[in-house]
């Protein structure tokens, strides 16, 4: 089985995979951080976002190996201190949440849209860059409103 | 997913050596397709061999022509400023691929190599009369997409770029599926001058095509009136839950005229 190291939230961490070991399941299962959701099987709805080398991907869409020596950011690396990132924050104070299976995925996409698209984000553009990520609760608008109030405080 | 071994080589020799070499080889670029397949068990290669290590990525653009090289993302596609200025519909096109997380990952060869029915790239390769680079030969995009899921590539060949020379002004017009943003029907349109007008289809049959009667008209009057009168045929449409064929048939003449328009 080949080893891989890496970089999660800052932290070196390594371990054995298997080649068909997606990223999600070392993440979640070797590291034990299950913050990082897995809701499909078909490369879908985003639960499973985390950002790779700053760059957000479907961690359920790449193969562990082949992460060996990249930097990971996951949802349990954003609060500093007890105190929660500002895009986490927005999703408490909008309610952007209902269920919160979606939410590591969304707050995950919604940082990402922060550092392509600045901190100034219209609706619109929102809208169209959660094209990835599926909530099967909110209907979206908190999230939406969450986001661009969490940009604005970044 | 079944189990198989993973390579990662650092040069296109070995790699071409590799997949040679394997019962069962596959290759993998951003894995956006393949993954998601292996998980279905619909592939179950023997080896993987990722073409990441390879650092064959980037855009660039001459006077008159574009290279993309095979490993370029959707995303560096869509933000390279140069291809914004030499064809800026294609930098679009690739924007308009999926989603941002996708965008980040999918490349333009695995896109190109997988040549799904519905993929945006194909169009576009057909318009710009693009050539596909291989290890061991280049190949007209007019006879790269032979049908469904099936290209020209021989078993083990690996793309290395895509080229174009720069049309004069072309623009894409798509039609996504709500839910999975493919194309229902996509229309790119390039006008090449004196060389005349060329239109890619995707999403409509079973393998993106160009539409002969409107590049005719085209060529002698760019506007949406001069297509006007081209009947587009539903025969060989494809046809699902999402859209009868006689739908997509009226989309590829919607779609074509929002393209011209576009294009301006
Ligand atoms: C949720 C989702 C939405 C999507 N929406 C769209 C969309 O709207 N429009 C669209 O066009 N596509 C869409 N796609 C597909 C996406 O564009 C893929 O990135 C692309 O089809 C495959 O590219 P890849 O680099 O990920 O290739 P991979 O998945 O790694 O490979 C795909 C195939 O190409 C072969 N291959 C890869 N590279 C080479 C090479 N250099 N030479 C020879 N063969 C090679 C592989 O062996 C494999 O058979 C979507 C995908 C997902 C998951
Ligand atoms: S679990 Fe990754 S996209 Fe659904
Ligand atoms: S809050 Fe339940 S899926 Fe989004």
């Amino acid at each position: 089985m080949p080893a891989i190291s890496m970089t999660v939230n800052g932290e070196k961490v390594c371990g054995d995979v298997e080649g068909r070991t997606l990223l999600v399941d070392f993440i979640r299962g070797n590291l034990g951080k299950t913050g990082t959701h897995v809701g499909c099987d078909t490369s879908q709805c985003g639960a499973c976002v985390v950002h790779v080398d700053g760059k957000a991907i479907k961690s359920c869409t790449a193969l562990a190996v082949a992460c060996d020596g990249v930097t990971v950011n996951t949802v349990e690396g954003l609060a500093k201190n007890g105190t929660l990132h500002p895009m986490q924050e927005a999703f408490r104070e909008h309610h952007g949440l209902q269920c919160g299976f979606c939410t590591p995925g969304m707050i995950m996409a919604g940082i990402d849209i922060v550092k392509r698209k600045g901190k100034k984000l219209k609706e619109e553009t929102i809208r169209e860059e959660l094209e990835g990520n599926i909530c099967r609760c909110t209907g979206y608008h908190n999230i939406v409103k969450a986001i661009q109030a969490g940009a604005a405080k970044m | 997913m079944y189990e198989f071994e993973y390579h990662r080589p650092k040069k296109l020799a070995d790699a071409v050596k590799l997949i040679k070499s394997k019962k069962e080889g596959k290759l993998m670029a951003g894995g956006m397709t393949l993954i998601p397949t292996m998980k279905q068990r619909l592939a179950a290669p023997t080896d993987v061999i990722d073409l990441s290590g390879l650092g064959n990525s980037g855009v660039n653009v001459s006077k008159t022509k574009v290279t993309i090289k095979a490993g370029t993302t959707h995303a560096e596609v869509a933000s390279s400023s140069d291809l914004k200025k030499a064809a800026p519909a294609l930098a679009a096109l690739a924007g308009m691929i999926g989603d941002p997380h996708v965008r980040h990952k999918g490349t333009i060869g695995g896109s190109v190599a997988n040549a799904d029915p519905a993929a945006d790239y194909p169009a576009a390769l057909l318009a710009l009369n693009a050539k596909v680079v291989t290890d061991s030969r280049t190949i007209e995009a007019d006879k790269f997409f032979k049908g469904l899921f099936e290209t020209a590539l021989r078993t083990n060949e690996i793309i290395k770029q895509v080229e174009f020379e720069i049309p004069a002004r072309s623009a894409y017009s798509k039609f996504p599926n709500p839910a999975s943003r493919y194309a229902m029907v996509g229309v790119f349109v390039a006008d090449f001058g004196k060389k005349g007008v060329r239109v890619g289809v995707t999403g409509a049959k079973g393998s993106a095509y160009r539409e002969k009667a409107m590049e005719k008209a085209l060529t002698a009057d760019f506007s949406a009136d001069a297509i006007a009168k081209v009947k587009i045929k539903a025969d060989d449409m494809n046809e699902d839950i999402h859209a009868s064929a006689e739908y997509r048939a009226h989309l590829v003449g919607v779609m074509a005229k929002r393209a011209i328009a576009a294009a301006g």
